[in-house]
Parts: structure tokens; C-alpha cells; sequence
């Protein structure tokens, strides 16, 4: 992702873990290891490790499919067998790959799922999508996890029970049955040991954008800093050590006083701080960070980067209740919060980080994100004060990403907020 | 005994009443009653109707209200009911609602219920959770304590107490209620022309907005009058509409279709009153696990349950078979998710088991339909010129 | 030397310019439509401009008091009409020589008779936009070269057999893009001197007009006081004319906005967004302005803004061009109108067909649907003004509602019909407000620009001073 000469030792860490994963799932014909498509928000990494299997995660396939312009001819071909223009691309992505072959981000075919574990978190589409490939796949297991949405700001004790319980009397089960491996408890504690720590990582890699100028963007790079504890290596001294080695090269950063990294090298200025709520677009991702950091914006906080699991508020993975925590761990999403607990979360991202601005990437795919965002937006200008802005784009449809007119939405806002920063200096 | 015109009429007044009037006048009549509104899909009236509260049904603005405010609040691919809700909200038309329901049917009609409590909109918010875990243990508690909640938010306002035998007596007046309204979709089946959809549709819409008791004497009527035969039949194929059962298709749009060349023998418009299939048990010591166990065990297939273990495609396949219906038209409202995600499942299916549909969109507040009109005719006329040929019509409209 | 400042508004239909002196009053603007040279629309609309300013400085030289008198109104309202005749002529005689030599260079068989039809079809329309122009006020109807003539060229063409048609738009079609993107140099003072000399034949031609009280006294009064006058103003004028046109208008700094900034040839720093100029455009004539709606060609923008002009938020329609200018221009091929037919049309309903599609693509079939079931033109038509107008009242609510005052800017805010909605939904749903709307508001981003050139955009900030309410 960055020149040559900036790869830091972390990117190469990353790169080991992905291709490992991607490799043992090219070789599951020969080693027997069963496969479990999965989604990321409350994905139970830990427990698919505690049964040796390998997950799979469509959304990231689909991103992934985006990033390397196939989406388009995917999502086509989903559309030609009754698949409306309307709906989520991610799934209309995976259902077209999976019908051309489902060929994987590395060029290997992808094994069929063994199991289908659905931890139904924070999006309704994940039921449906899965229900689609269950038909595609009828002889994978199904699994439902159903994760109570946080409706009234909390992870009720009853909550926390239907999903144990869940847990324990369908979700295991099937997993034993299926990967021949009896649970062992021990094992999911000590695995789960591993995601508590790299969760304390997470929380301060993310945090160090309170520095000026921000070491990290917590957007464009975040999205790749999430990577290891979204595609399965939660709960792993890997992870542990990625996160570990990320932070003291960030450290070293804000030593330095360098800002982040860019693709085209290191930011120089930093003009705007912002924090920016909904996923990015993948189609165009590159062009779509040039845009924000040729005009010196940096993100400071953005919500994309909790949908695998919020640690900014003081949550962490608790081996010695490992079920009721596997459930708080799902219910505790980022799409699983509540709009007044979501504007909660962005206002004290804006407070904590100083953030100049607050901009929403409202994404067509995906209405778990966008329903209300408008809502959420005004709360938060009134509330915090700050200046906001709209773009839209979509996941992975590159019919819905216009640059002209995110560019022009964004030089807009980019100048008015200058304008309010020199007032601003000039009453001081 | 009014007529059946004066009892449509009547049925048709209430029905599109976006004032609530019948209902603000119950609650009007004696201190301590409370109005619940709740959202499509499905919510088990009973247990308001138990605690002394007037469950209302909240379908949108249809093609009866400017949205100006509304639209602020949603992006243009979001569907439309959610815009007229906050148009209705926003202009008080639920003024003196006191609480809101927002059943799990999908991811917007989820946050609009976060929208409400941002606006501060009644005075109590809940989100129903239905549970997607099918065993009594599990999800049949879960849901147990999902009524719990709601009863305790009404029963704080009503300050009346929920025994089992006032639920039993709730649970007693619903099943009354649905056993009517499949009477009517009984008679429909073998005499579609006694009464037509649009008839139909008023009777049981106008239902969700007043006393049960009520509606109740409604329908008792209602099934006197059309065990007559009357009216005349025409020369109409039959259909099962599905996929409408959220946001809902102007009126007109339910007419064409019939006038199209359709009897339409089965829908699910208005789903909610017809979820539950058969009665709940009236007479239990536990009607809250009941209740659960109906919605767990006997609900009609929906885009809002996960339906691994009873494939939906095949429970509307029996539909279709046992109305004796010549296809099926799939309406979904634009950007609708639960119903365009389910479209291609059952059209894929349906291609398969060699079963007649056609596909459109439809949007709440357009009362414009002439291209679906002409698509309608198409499907009846192939229908009824190839009757023996089992070649599938696909139509789909953008 | 005085210093001017260049605004530069290249929106997707017209390109604006207004320049500013150095108290921020407006001494020059100009118009023209956007074509596929964006570099010659903003140098003509520049051009334009600066002749503005010149007739500008040429009244205040000449005095307010004597530029009040009838005669003299008549008199430069009908010198800037022949003025504009002049440039017209030159850039009608290069489509003249293009449309010859396009047909030249046919194959069709009838060519002959094509180019016959050609130099006829010339010869009739040449006459006509001259008595347009000199003696019925063509000048003054916002019209562009390219409407003009095409409006012209178009009804002779269908006086002639069908077979004529395909040659005859061709060569018109061919030939009308190189010479609207082509960059024509004009003297001012040849020009100006040469349409005092037409003026002067005119003038002595004016026949005694009976006063029938078929017009207005006033058309009285000027037409006497021209009559008798005329070479009082004439000599006046004379003796300014030469300093004005030898006058160096000096453009200090210039600042380009609007939907095709990014295409001016402009250094970077000269580039500003258009919500910001519209918005600073807006508040300098109406200081008071806290909310600005501006519907353009290609977007809407709610805008709110504080006391000194600044933006502190806006929003935009999404992705689909529904509500803007571009819908009203699809509805108007729909409806075979022209543009600026369409508010009165729509103004002439009884009432207001709900139209539920403001989606463009989803609207034409909606209206071909109405039309069918014989619902009323005028009354389609005022369904899809409201329809936008809601959609750009749903735009102000997402930005935080109207706040007093208002003022409505952009090419569609002369739509009389999308006016008459604006008025009534913001009074519905926010009271009474004062509401500003001016006549040239299609000006107000270039206004916008040129005052932040003025400002210097390096600092960027506009100066804290009350902004001047002098009218454009």
C-alpha cells in the first residue's frame, strides 16, 4: 500500500497472516480442515480457531473482488438471475463470484463451506445473504446466531443469556459435529486471552490520533489496520504481535511528528482533521483517499473501523466468562448499537481527537449504515458544533461512485472549512 | 345489519384514517387506556389489547401525504414508508399515541426506531426482536421477555395489571379475529368475485386502527353477507401477491391488478393480521409462552424469519397449490431489502418447479400504474391462452 | 489606475462573469451559454463584462441626472441592443461562410438545391434578427447566438419539402459548434460608433405614432423625447465615448467558480467553490441572508450562512439530477416547450397532478401516462415545478431548515412557476420570512467569485465590513 521504501515491518506481518489463511484454504481438500463461511460483525473468530477450522468471510471477498475491479462483472451477473438493482452489492458481488467459479482475492479457488455460521449482527441483509448461499450450498451445516440488537442502549443480562445459550446448546454442537473436535474450554479461554490483548492494541493504535499531526489515518489506513481481527486472527499471539509491532512503529511516528502515510508517500500538512461515519467505497478506493489527503484531510476516528467490534469505550474480551463474552463481543458491533449510542460514540470520537469536521460516506449498499445517518448528522453538527458533510458511494458497485461529484461536495466542504478555521484564528 | 356496502365504506373510512380518529376517540372515553402504533411486519396485539392499550397499525402515508420533512431524513435509495412515518410523525398526526413498536422487518424500519427516540417521539421506543432461534428454551424466552418489556411500558401508563386470564381472553379475541378474516380469504378462493381484493383490503386494514371487539362485529357481518352468492364471475385467472407486505402498494394498485385480468387469492398485504396460522392456545397458565410458541411455531412464512428449516419458497409454493392459483406476482415496494432479497430465491425456485410469476416495484405513494397494469394483463392472458403448457412467463420490471 | 475584479460562475448551461470595482459594486456583467469550449464561454462571458462595464462607466461619466431623462434611457437601452446586433452580425457572418462551405462539401445528390435553399434560407433570417434586434428589443431577452438563430433557421427549414430537412440540420448542426467555440476579438469603440450611426437612421426614421392607448404612457414619452432629442444625446454621449473605450479596465485578480471550475484555465488558488460563492454572492446583496437556496443546472444546494457571509453548512441533492434545471430541461423536451415557456405554462393550471418520480428517468414515462389519461398540460406541469420544489425544500430541511432571510439564486429562480412553489412551501413550513429573490440572481455566484477575488483569495476571508446592498 505505500512505497517501497516505507514498507514497515507490520505490512509484512499482515501479509504473512492473510497469505497463510489463504493458503490453508487452497489445501483443505488434503488437510481435512473443515471451512466455515462466516460475516465480520460478530464474527466468533475464536471459537472457529477453538475447532481448527478455517473461515471465510464473503464481505471481505467481496471488497477485496472490488479492489481488484471485478465487482463490476460479478454483480452483473448476479443482477441477469433475478437480483435487484437495489440491494446490498456485497451479496450480489459474492453470489456473481461464486457463479463464475468463486475465485478468491488470490487467484485460488475458494473451498466450499462446511459450515455456514451466520452471527446475525447489526445487519438484517447478512440473514438474507445467507439464506441465498444456503440454497447454493445444501450441504453445508447452518448455523444461526441471533444477536439482540442493542435497542435500549444496553446488553441486557437476558440478552447476554439467549445468546449463551445459543452458544452452547446450538452453536457448538454443530461445530463439534461437524469439525470432529470436542470443545475444549480451556482452549477458547486461552484464545480468547490473545483477542483481549490485541483488543487493548487496537484501542490505542486508534488511539494515537489524539497526537498533532495524526500519526495514523484511522480511515483510509485503519481499514487495513482492522484487518488481522476481522478475517479470522483475533485470539492469536499473531495478531497480538502485529498490533504490538504496528503501535511502535505508529510511536515512532508521532516521536518523529510525522503524519500518516499516504500511497503517494508521507502527508505534509495537515489542514483538516475529521471523523467520518459509513464504510469507504472499494472501487475506487485509492482515488477516493487522494482526494481527502491532496487537500490535507486526515481522519482521525471513523466508524467503519467498529464494525468488527468496538474497543474505543472500554470493552474487552473476558476469557474467564468465554461464552457470555463471545456474546457481548457480537452485541457490541458497531451496527448492533443504537443511533443516540452510535451519535454517542462519533461526538466523543470529535471531542477526544479534536476533530475539525465530520464528514458521512452514505453508502447505497448498505441501509444498516444509512438508514438514519441524515439524523445522526444533524444531531451531531447541533450537538458538537462542527461542520458536516454528505457523499455517497456505494461498496462495491462502481456504477455508484461519481468521482466529479464527491470531488466537488468535498472541495466545498474543505473550503468552507478553511474559511472557518482562519475566522476562527483570526478571533483568537 | 348494515349492508355489505355500508360496512365497506365504513371499513374504508377507517382504514385510510391518517388521524387515528377512532382510535384517539377509545382512548378518549375512559382514563387509563394508552395507544400503541406499531410497525409492519407483525406484533402480537394481544398482549396490548391486554393491558388495557389500543394496538394501531402504522402503514405510512401511502398516496395521502406530502413529504417535505421526511425526505430530509432519507437518502434517495431508502424506501418510502419510513419518509411518510416522520411526515406523519413530525405533523402530530400520533399526538396522542403514547408508545411505538418497531418489529425486527429489517435494518431501516430498525433505525427509524433509533430516529424516534432521537425525536423524542412517545413515551416509551421499543424494538421488538423477534427471535431468530427457533426452540422454546432459547428463542421462546427470548421473545417471552420481549413481550415482558412491552407490557411493562404499558402497563407503567394504563396502570392495569396482566393476568393470564385477561391475556386468555385477548388471545381468545384475536383468534376470533384471524379465524374471520380466513373465512373471507376462504370464500375468495372458490368465489373470488363475492368480494373483490380492494374490498377485502379495506376491511382488514381498517382492523389495525380500532378496537378488536369491534372489528370483530365488522367481520361477523362481513362473513354473513358474502356466504350469499353475489356477484358475478368473471373470466379472471387467480394469483397470489407476495412480497407486499411492509411498505404497501396504493390502493389503485391493488385494483388494477384485479382489473387487470386478476383474482388475487391470497396476498400478503398486511401481513401482521394474518401471521399467526390457526389459533394460539386460549387457555393456558403461561399465554405469554403461548403467544411466543405461536409466533414461533405457526407463522406464516416471512422475509423477516430466518427460514433455513422451512424454506420459504416451497410454504408459498403450497400457497399457490392450495388456492388453486395460476401464479404468483411478486410486488415489491423500491428498495424494499427483505423483499428484493428474497426474489430471487423464490424466482429461482419457482423457475425450477415451473410455476408462472412475474416481478415489479411499486412505491407507496405512486398511484400511476399503468405499465404494471399492461404487465398484469400479459401475465393473465398468457395464463389463461397457454393453460397446458408449463413454460414460465418472466416479466420483471426495473 | 483603478483595479476591477473578475468573478467567472461556468455552470453547465450558462457561463457567468460580473466584475466589481474596488468598493465591491458591480460594474460589468456578462452571460452566455456554456458550450463545448469552456474557455471560450468564459472569455465571452468576460467580454461580455467588460462592454457592461464600459456602458457602465460611459452613464456614471455622462451623470445620473442626465441618464435619468427619458430620452437618454431610450436612448442607451436601444444603443446597447444594436450593440449587441454588432457582435451578433460578425459571429453570424462566420456561421454564414462555415454553413456555405459545410454544404459545399456534401454529397448528397440535390446539392445544388441545397445551397440554394441554404442562401435563401440566409437571406430570410439575416433581415430578421436585424429588426429583432434594432427595433424590438431581441437584445434584451437573455437570448444566446445559438438560440436565436437556430430558432430561426429551423422554422425556414420546415417551409421547405422534406427531403431538404437532413442536409439542412446537418450543416446547421455542424456548423453552428466551431463557430460558438470559436473566440471572436471586437473593437468596442468601432462597434459602439457604428451602432450610433445605425441608432441615427433610426431615429430619423420614427414615424409619428398615433397614441391609441394601446401602450403604456410611458412608451409615449420615451418615443417623444427620443424623437426630438435624440442628437442632444447623440453629441453628450460623443464626448465621452473615446475615454471610455480607451479606458484599461484592469482586472486585478479573478477568481473562477461553478460546476466546470476545474476546467478554466486558471491557476489553482483562483478556483473556489461555487456554494461558497453563491452563498457570499447572495449575502452581499442581501446582507441580511441566512439561508440561500440555489437551484442550478446541474445541482441543488441549501446553504446556511452566518453574518459575514461564510457557509456553515450546505448540502447538495444526491446522485440523480432530479430537482435541478437539468430535470426541467428533460420536461420541457417532453413537453416540446422551451425552457422559458415552462413556468407559465405550469402557472396556468387549475391544480397540481401529484407527480410522484422526480427521478428523470422514471418521470417521462409518469407524464406520457398522465397525458394519456388526459390529464390537463398546464396542470402535469405544475405537479413536476412543485415536485421540485419539494425535493429542494427537503434539500434546506437536511441543512437545517430556513432561517430568516431567505434568498432564492440560480438559473431556475427565473422560473416563475418553481417561485411561486418556493414561496408557498417555505411560508408553509416556516412562517413568515422575508424572502429575497432577485432578478439577476443567476449572477450571484460570479458576484461571489469577483468579491473574493477582491478579498485577495490568499487571505481568504471576506472583509468584516458591511457587505454593500447596492441592487445589481
Amino acid at each position: 500500500m505505500a512505497q517501497e521504501a516505507q514498507k514497515e515491518k507490520s505490512m509484512v506481518l499482515q501479509k504473512e497472516m492473510v497469505e497463510g489463511l489463504f493458503d490453508a484454504l487452497s489445501k483443505v481438500s488434503e488437510t481435512g480442515k473443515k471451512v466455515c463461511y462466516t460475516f465480520v460483525p460478530g464474527n466468533l473468530s475464536e471459537l472457529i480457531r477453538t475447532f481448527d477450522m478455517l473461515p471465510v468471510y464473503p464481505e471481505i471477498n467481496a471488497l477485496q473482488s472490488a479492489m481488484r475491479k471485478k465487482s463490476a462483472s460479478y454483480i452483473k451477473e448476479a443482477e441477469k438471475h433475478a437480483h435487484s438493482e437495489d440491494v446490498c452489492t456485497y451479496v450480489k458481488c459474492d453470489v456473481g463470484m461464486l457463479m463464475k467459479g468463486n475465485i478468491g482475492p488470490t487467484g485460488q479457488k475458494l473451498p466450499e463451506p462446511d459450515i455456514l455460521l451466520l452471527s446475525y449482527t447489526g445487519c438484517f441483509t447478512f440473514m438474507k445473504w445467507f439464506e441465498t448461499l444456503k440454497r447454493e450450498y445444501p450441504n453445508a451445516k447452518v448455523i444461526m446466531l441471533h444477536t439482540p440488537y442493542q435497542e435500549n442502549a444496553k446488553m441486557t443480562p437476558e440478552m447476554v443469556q439467549y445468546m449463551a445459550k445459543q452458544l452452547r446448546d446450538e452453536v457448538i454442537p454443530v461445530m463439534e459435529e461437524v469439525s470432529g473436535v470436542k470443545y475444549d474450554e480451556n482452549k477458547l479461554k486461552k484464545i480468547l486471552g490473545y483477542s483481549k490483548e490485541a483488543g487493548d492494541w487496537i484501542a490505542k493504535i486508534f488511539d494515537t490520533t489524539k497526537h498533532k499531526p495524526s500519526p495514523i489515518d484511522a480511515y483510509f489506513a485503519g481499514v487495513y489496520y482492522i484487518g488481522p481481527i476481522n478475517i479470522g486472527f483475533r485470539g492469536t499471539p499473531e495478531a497480538v504481535e502485529y498490533y504490538k509491532e504496528l503501535y511502535s512503529e505508529i510511536m515512532q511516528r508521532v516521536e518523529k511528528g510525522l503524519g500518516p502515510i499516504t500511497p503517494e508517500g508521507e502527508m505534509k500538512e495537515e489542514k483538516y482533521r475529521l471523523v467520518v461515519e459509513g464504510p469507504p467505497n472499494w472501487t475506487n478506493f485509492r482515488e477516493f483517499w487522494k482526494l481527502f489527503y491532496d487537500m490535507g484531510a486526515v481522519i482521525v476516528a471513523s466508524s467503519y473501523t467498529k464494525v468488527g467490534g468496538v474497543y474505543d469505550m472500554g470493552w474487552r474480551h473476558d476469557a474467564s466468562r468465554p461464552l457470555e463474552t463471545l456474546a457481548e463481543y457480537c452485541m457490541n458491533c458497531y451496527t448492533n448499537l443504537n443511533l443516540p449510542q452510535r451519535i454517542e460514540l462519533l461526538s466523543k470520537c470529535i471531542k477526544d481527537y479534536k476533530a475539525d469536521g465530520y464528514i458521512t460516506n452514505s453508502i447505497k449498499s448498505c441501509n444498516s449504515f444509512s438508514a438514519g445517518q441524515l439524523a445522526m448528522m444533524r444531531e451531531i453538527e447541533d450537538r458538537m458544533e462542527v461542520p458536516v458533510g454528505f457523499i455517497e458511494s456505494d461498496l462495491v458497485d462502481p456504477r455508484y461512485f461519481s468521482y466529479s461529484n464527491i470531488k466537488n461536495r468535498l472541495e466545498s466542504y474543505f473550503q468552507m472549512l478553511g474559511q472557518r478555521k482562519m475566522m476562527e484564528n483570526q478571533e483568537v | 345489519m348494515k349492508k355489505l356496502s355500508e360496512l365497506i365504506n365504513e371499513c374504508k373510512e377507517l382504514a385510510f384514517d391518517l388521524s387515528y380518529t377512532r382510535a384517539k376517540q377509545w382512548k378518549e372515553e375512559k382514563p387509563g387506556r394508552a395507544i400503541v402504533g406499531y410497525m409492519p411486519i407483525y406484533f402480537p396485539r394481544e398482549i396490548a389489547h391486554a393491558a388495557g392499550a389500543l394496538p394501531v397499525a402504522i402503514f405510512g402515508g401511502g398516496d395521502r401525504k406530502q413529504i417535505i420533512k421526511g425526505d430530509a431524513y432519507y437518502q434517495s435509495y431508502i424506501c418510502h414508508i419510513p419518509r411518510s412515518i416522520i411526515e406523519l410523525a413530525l405533523d402530530g398526526h400520533f399526538k396522542s399515541f403514547d408508545g411505538f413498536v418497531f418489529p425486527s422487518i429489517c435494518d431501516v424500519i430498525r433505525n427509524l426506531s433509533g430516529i424516534f427516540r432521537q425525536l423524542n417521539i412517545g413515551s416509551f421506543i421499543k424494538y421488538l426482536d423477534f427471535p431468530q432461534n427457533f426452540s422454546k428454551d432459547i428463542g421462546g424466552v427470548f421473545y417471552k421477555q420481549e413481550m415482558e418489556h412491552i407490557i411493562h411500558y404499558l402497563t407503567s401508563i394504563t396502570k392495569k395489571e396482566v393476568t393470564a386470564e385477561a391475556l386468555n381472553h385477548s388471545i381468545d379475541l384475536y383468534n376470533k379475529n384471524r379465524e374471520m378474516i380466513d373465512f373471507i380469504y376462504k370464500i375468495r378462493q372458490d368465489f373470488p368475485w363475492r368480494l373483490n381484493m380492494e374490498d377485502v383490503y379495506y376491511i382488514v386494514r381498517a382492523g389495525t386502527v380500532i378496537p378488536v371487539e369491534e372489528h370483530n362485529k365488522l367481520l361477523e357481518q362481513v362473513c354473513y353477507h358474502i356466504k350469499e352468492n353475489i356477484g358475478t364471475p368473471q373470466d379472471k385467472v387467480k394469483v397470489v401477491v407476495s412480497g407486499a407486505f411492509c411498505e404497501q402498494p396504493a390502493v389503485g394498485l391493488i385494483k388494477a391488478i384485479e382489473e387487470a385480468g386478476c383474482y388475487v387469492v391470497d396476498d400478503d398485504y398486511q401481513l401482521g393480521s394474518r401471521m399467526i396460522i390457526g389459533n394460539i392456545d386460549a387457555q393456558s397458565s403461561d399465554p405469554l409462552m403461548a403467544l411466543s410458541m405461536g409466533f414461533i411455531k405457526q407463522s406464516q412464512y416471512s422475509s423477516s424469519i430466518y427460514d433455513v428449516s422451512n424454506p420459504k419458497e416451497y410454504r408459498l409454493a403450497k400457497i399457490v397449490k392450495d388456492r388453486g392459483a395460476d401464479g404468483v406476482i411478486f410486488a415489491s415496494a423500491s428498495f424494499c431489502d427483505p423483499s428484493l432479497l428474497d426474489a430471487p430465491i423464490f424466482q429461482n425456485a419457482f423457475n425450477k418447479m415451473g410455476i408462472r410469476y412475474i416481478a415489479f416495484q411499486y412505491s407507496e405513494n405512486i398511484n400511476q400504474y399503468k405499465v404494471i397494469k399492461e404487465q398484469v394483463g400479459a401475465f393473465s392472458d398468457s395464463i389463461k391462452l397457454w393453460e397446458d403448457e408449463p413454460a414460465t412467463v418472466q416479466v420483471t420490471n426495473k | 489606475m483603478k483595479k476591477y475584479y473578475l468573478g467567472i460562475d461556468l455552470g453547465s448551461t450558462t457561463s457567468k462573469a460580473v466584475i466589481v470595482n474596488e468598493n465591491d459594486e458591480i460594474v460589468g456583467r456578462g452571460i452566455t451559454n456554456t458550450r463545448a469550449n469552456y474557455k471560450v464561454a468564459a472569455d465571452i462571458a468576460r467580454e461580455e463584462a467588460i462592454y457592461d462595464a464600459r456602458f457602465t462607466l460611459l452613464q456614471r461619466k455622462v451623470g445620473a441626472e442626465m441618464i435619468d431623462k427619458p430620452e437618454f434611457k431610450k436612448y442607451l437601452k436601444d444603443l446597447r441592443n444594436v450593440f449587441q446586433y454588432g457582435q451578433f452580425k460578425r459571429r453570424m457572418d462566420s456561421l454564414e461562410k462555415t454553413l456555405r462551405s459545410t454544404v459545399l462539401a456534401f454529397t448528397y445528390d440535390n446539392k445544388e438545391a441545397i445551397i440554394k435553399a441554404l442562401n435563401s434560407i440566409i437571406e430570410s433570417i439575416r433581415p430578421q434578427i436585424h429588426n429583432g434586434f434594432i427595433n424590438e428589443n431581441l437584445g434584451s431577452k437573455n437570448q444566446f447566438f445559438r438560440d436565436i438563430v437556430s430558432e430561426r433557421y429551423n422554422a425556414e427549414v420546415e417551409k421547405y419539402p422534406a427531403e431538404f430537412y437532413e442536409p439542412l440540420l446537418l450543416a446547421f448542426d455542424k456548423s453552428i459548434t466551431p463557430t460558438e467555440n470559436e473566440m471572436v476579438q471586437y473593437n468596442f469603440k468601432e462597434l459602439i460608433y457604428e451602432s450610433m450611426k445605425i441608432l441615427d437612421e433610426k431615429y430619423k426614421g420614427l414615424a409619428d405614432e398615433q397614441e391609441d392607448g394601446s401602450k403604456e404612457d410611458w412608451y409615449y414619452a420615451e418615443l417623444n423625447a427620443i424623437k426630438n432629442n435624440y442628437k442632444t444625446v447623440e453629441h453628450t454621449l460623443r464626448q465621452h465615448i473615446t475615454d471610455i473605450a480607451d479606458e484599461d479596465i484592469h482586472i486585478a485578480k479573478m477568481v473562477g467558480t461553478g460546476y466546470g471550475r476545474a476546467l478554466l484555465p486558471f491557476p489553482e488558488d483562483c478556483i473556489k467553490s461555487e456554494i461558497l460563492c453563491h452563498a457570499f454572492g447572495a449575502h452581499a446583496v442581501f446582507p441580511n441572508t441566512r439561508t440561500v437556496l440555489d437551484i442550478g443546472g446541474q445541482d441543488t444546494k441549501a446553504i446556511q450562512v452566518d453574518r459575514h457571509g461564510l457557509v456553515t453548512s450546505f448540502h447538495m441533492n444526491d446522485r440523480c439530477a432530479a430537482g435541478c434545471g437539468r430535470y426541467l430541461g428533460y420536461i420541457a423536451d417532453e413537453f416540446g416547450l422551451s425552457l422559458n415557456e415552462l413556468g407559465p405554462e405550469a402557472n396556468k393550471a387549475s391544480k397540481e397532478t401529484t407527480i410522484c418520480s422526480t427521478c428523470t428517468v422514471f418521470a417521462g414515462a409518469e407524464v406520457k401516462e398522465l397525458l394519456h389519461n388526459g390529464e390537463e398540460r398546464p396542470n402535469i406541469l405544475a405537479g413536476l415545478h412543485k415536485a421540485i420544489v419539494q425535493r429542494a425544500m427537503s434539500l434546506i430541511a437536511r441543512s437545517g431548515g430556513v432561517k430568516n432571510e431567505f434568498t432564492f439564486t440560480g438559473g431556475v429562480a427565473r422560473n416563475e412557476a418553481v417561485l411561486k412553489y418556493v414561496k408557498q412551501m417555505v411560508r408553509g413550513s416556516y412562517g413568515e420570512v422575508t424572502m429575497n429573490i432577485h432578478t439577476d440572481s443567476i449572477f450571484m455566484g460570479a458576484l461571489g467569485g469577483a468579491m473574493f477575488a477582491r478579498r485577495n483569495i490568499n487571505a481568504d476571508l471576506p472583509v468584516q465590513e458591511k457587505a454593500t446592498n447596492e441592487t445589481l
